[in-house]
């Protein structure tokens, strides 16, 4: 028997209940705090993106004494605030056949059948009530002249169920949790902390009780207690180097709980994205996406030549290959993420990539504005169409776009029980930096949903059940042995990084780290690339202990300290990721191994062998993860071999 | 490409600063102005010295992070640019680059070219939202809202907060920030109910950090986002209105 139980709500005779009615019900099971009471607790959130702040501004709302804390200037600087093309609901406003249990069962299948079903039931019930929040927030979504909201397609769904702002749909949905979060802090429930970044965890007992952080205008270190400890900080695709991340994403909450006990799962499920514009020289610092919601209306093609030259326009319709076209045609260029990153990767490499460094594939918008005319397209990407300009110097209604794969989210993250508690009592994990609902792959839209179900429909219910008995339970003090020793950790820290004064910056090491994670742990792997990076990760950490360079002092503002911080706990990450992804031996949604694929070359599972979460235990520096499996039982959505043709 | 870069280093708040000059070499013109910036920084990295501070996050111009004057304008000589989209190509090899923080007494300088921008929090705080409950919405689609109207509250909900509009002011006024969030809010019929409070709140916050208005349309041409001076209009037309009503209903 595990030590992992997901309490997912079970019946007397210990079967899993209705997954129809189990939130409801369940609900109605759970302990609640009196509303008088409910200031009596203290809640800590790290980070201020959409679960961040959607959890923080409810549960001020509903009366919990809340410390929201953020390593950005403001709350509403989160990278959320990037996502472009949507967030998902089964409101079926359309009348195209959408549910709650199809918006279940896409999720499902999209995850290629890793996911645990009771949280993914949960989050298709509560998308509705997520639009209808962010509409009376005065979210500006997209309408119709009529007035009713807009809806667009997206990958991995045959239903029109995408609710947007412009391409600014992340951007408008956390300015509203923002905009939340900074009414609860007029009202003196929440108390922002901004500029302070999370460097551990600290565990009294085996509850988690409180944070250590550094202030990073400062260099201060301060302690903070409190009843229960909440991280929403996002996921780990910086492990890349180039992703479509914004800068300052880390792992180090993550990181951090984890070695303070929380399970580390399914760290191998990355998402490579589709859209991104292609890396154009060796110091470019980050991808770019261009939203999803382009494939939409535009189509995806390379020359049906390998080594074609000519301009594209120059290059005619037969000797064009719309691939996605042929070889998915009931989906065609709107199949999940995993399956057009892949398929962009097989032509690239099959040398009929486009572009100077031959490292694209088009994104042709020219038959949609035939279609539907320029202005129609115009209104629907322009913001995507003048970024693409701006990085490139090129007009994508005049020449198609250039477009390839690149790291984007990270479906593995912390593991959670169906609370969203992680294996540390008292530790919630919400958002990205969990593992819960996407299984082996995210559909597009996804996100931004997951985010704020979490924030605002679910983690503000399952903490009061968790609060409930620990009513007079006291304080643990600052002054404690264990934030003594947690902040002694941090000192220590930061000290032997600004006293190595080696040769090489942190972003060198980074780049490293990178290289190897793409190279190996990529869109692509196999055991003996796997194992090489085994052997490479942890001697390129030896390496950066020893020569990094991190000028400056800890007493003020210093970039290069906090990215070595980052930068040391992505060189411990990235061996997991490593770990996870060997030990896996069969392909599931953004993990491929090599060594298992079907005859036509998709992604092929081992359900008789591998239909679990994997959920690691730290065992101390050095020392390899125990291996955790939660076993995964598909009641309502029969596994089969996914697919999109 | 090789430039000259003259930029501003200041170690904290409290101390003077100067102008410093390094010689960014070998450029490639597909670099952003931060990936130029990020190569200085390594080569003073390896040299022994402290980095150029300066905010940055997604580089995708839509955080509101970063933001430097550049030549003496915000974002730099390209319009509609976050500072992180403007790529170097816009410049000429060998042009000299003058680099400074926003200027702005509401924005007081933390280090080199990093400011503190919290007074555009407080703004928000003062009424930069609707009043619901996490659980009290109806359903989405029994507000209708006219297409024009919720183009209109979008193109002023699309400002990133990066305060470009304060440092070009030659006032260091914040009126293009705050009227954006209002008329974000004020002309969706969510906002409605809360519409004058809410302008007399945040105009009441904003005055008491920033400068005054004087129409001067300095933001407007700064605006990454190119956010319309319209918007201050109608913050006024409105705060006048507040006043009254505020003032009846008292």
């Amino acid at each position: 028997m595990s030590v992992l139980d997901p309490k997912v709500p079970l019946d007397d005779d210990g079967n899993e209940v209705a997954i129809q009615t189990m939130w409801e019900d369940h609900k109605f099971d759970m302990d609640l705090v009196n509303p008088a009471n409910k200031r009596k607790f203290s809640v800590i959130v790290v980070g201020t993106g959409l679960a961040g702040a959607s959890a923080a501004a409810t549960m001020g709302e509903l009366g919990y004494d809340v410390d929201a804390f953020t390593f950005h200037d403001s709350p509403r600087r989160a990278h959320s605030i990037a996502a472009q093309g949507g967030i998902n609901a089964a409101k079926n406003y359309r009348g195209d056949g959408d549910s709650i249990f199809r918006l279940f069962y896409d999720t499902v299948k999209g995850g290629d059948f890793r996911s645990r079903e009771a949280n993914v039931y949960r989050l298709a019930q509560v998308s509705n009530d997520i639009i209808d929040q962010a509409a009376a927030q005065g979210v500006p979504f997209a309408r119709e002249y009529g007035g009713m909201l807009a809806n667009r397609s997206f990958g991995g769904a045959q239903v029109s169920r995408t609710f947007y702002a412009r391409g600014q749909t992340g951007q408008q949905l956390l300015l509203g949790a923002y905009q939340a979060l900074e009414r609860q802090v007029a009202a003196g429930k929440v108390r922002t902390h901004t500029h302070k970044e999370m460097l551990d965890i600290v565990v009294v007992d085996g509850r988690a009780r409180g944070i250590i952080c550094r202030d990073l205008i400062t260099g201060e270190i301060t302690r903070h207690e409190a009843n229960a400890v909440v991280l929403a900080t996002g996921g780990y695709s910086n492990a890349f180097y180039l992703s479509t991340n914004a800068m300052a994403c880390n792992a180090t909450a993550i990181w951090r709980a984890h070695r303070r006990g929380a399970f580390f799962a399914n760290a191998c499920y990355t998402q490579i994205h589709p859209t991104a514009i292609p890396a154009s020289d060796e110091f470019q610092s980050k991808l770019t996406l261009m939203s999803e919601s382009l494939r939409n209306d535009g189509r995806i093609w390379v020359p049906t030549e390998v080594g074609d030259d000519r301009a594209p326009s120059d290059i005619p319709e037969d000797e064009r290959d719309y691939y996605l076209e042929r070889k998915y045609p009931s989906f065609g260029n709107l199949v999940p993420r995993d399956v057009a990153s892949r398929n962009a990767k097989i032509v690239v490499d099959e040398g009929r990539g486009v572009g100077p460094l031959k490292n694209g594939v088009y994104l042709d918008f020219a038959d949609a504005i035939e279609r539907l005319g320029f202005d129609v397209v115009w209104d629907r990407y322009s913001n995507l169409f003048e970024m693409y300009e701006r990085i490139t110097g090129e007009d994508p209604t005049k020449r198609p776009m250039r477009i390839f794969p690149a790291p984007h989210y990270t479906m593995g993250g912390l593991w959670v029980d169906y609370h969203l508690m992680t294996t540390v009592d008292g530790l919630f994990a919400i958002g990205e930096c969990n593992f819960s609902d996407h299984g082996a792959n995210r559909l597009g839209a996804s996100a931004l949903m997951q985010g704020l179900a979490d924030g605002y429909f679910v983690l503000p219910y399952t903490i009061g059940n968790f609060l409930a008995d620990k009513l007079n339970e006291g304080e643990v003090g600052l002054d404690h042995d264990a934030f003594a020793a947690a902040e002694e950790v941090v000192t220590a820290r930061t000290k032997k990084l600004l006293a190595i004064d080696g040769s090489r910056t942190v972003d060198h090491f980074h780049r490293e780290l990178g290289k190897i994670l793409w190279d190996y742990c990529g869109m692509a792997r196999n055991e003996d690339g796997l194992v090489k990076a085994l052997g490479e990760i942890p001697a390129l950490r030896e390496e950066f202990w020893a020569d990094v360079k991190v000028p400056g002092s800890g007493a003020t503002l210093n970039s290069s300290l906090e990215k070595a911080g980052r930068v040391a706990d992505f060189l411990e990450l990235g061996e997991l990721m490593v770990r996870d992804a060997l030990d896996r031996n069969e392909s599931a949604g953004g993990h491929f191994r090599e060594e298992s694929q079907t005859d036509e070359g998709e992604a092929k599972r081992d359900d008789e062998n591998y239909s679990y979460v994997s959920a690691w235990a730290w065992q101390g520096q050095g020392e390899a993860q125990e291996l955790h499996k939660e076993p995964l039982a598909f009641r309502y959505v029969p596994p089969s071999q996914r697919s999109y043709k | 490409m090789n430039l000259t870069l003259q930029v501003w280093r200041q170690a904290g708040p409290d101390v003077p600063g100067s102008f410093a000059t390094y010689e960014a070499t070998d450029i490639s013109a597909d670099a952003s102005f931060l990936e130029m910036l990020d190569l200085v920084n390594e080569r003073l990295v390896l040299d022994g010295d402290e980095p150029i501070e300066f905010s940055h996050d997604c580089r995708e111009g839509i955080c509101g992070s970063c933001g430097v004057m550049i030549n003496g304008v915000p974002h730099g000589p390209q319009r509609g640019t976050a500072t992180c989209q403007l790529h170097m190509r816009t410049f000429a090899d060998g042009d000299e680059i003058v680099i400074e923080p926003w200027r702005a007494s509401g924005f007081p300088i933390v280090k080199d070219l990093v400011v503190d921008r919290s007074p555009f929090d407080e703004i928000i705080q003062a009424g930069g939202y609707v009043t619901v409950d996490t659980g009290q919405a109806q359903d989405a689609n029994l507000t209708q809202i006219p297409k024009e109207t919720a183009d209109l509250a979008m193109d002023a909900a699309a400002c990133i907060g990066c305060g470009a509009c304060v440092a070009a002011c030659p006032n260091g006024a914040a009126q293009l920030f705050t009227s954006a969030k209002l008329a974000h809010l004020n002309l969706l019929p969510q906002g409605d109910a809360e519409r004058y409070e809410r302008t007399e709140s945040m105009v009441g916050v904003m005055e008491s950090y920033f400068g005054s208005c004087t129409n001067m349309g300095e933001c407007e041409t700064a605006c990454p986002k190119e956010i319309s001076i319209d918007f201050i209009a109608m913050m006024n037309k409105d705060y006048v209105k507040a006043k009254f009503r505020n003032r009846r209903s008292a």
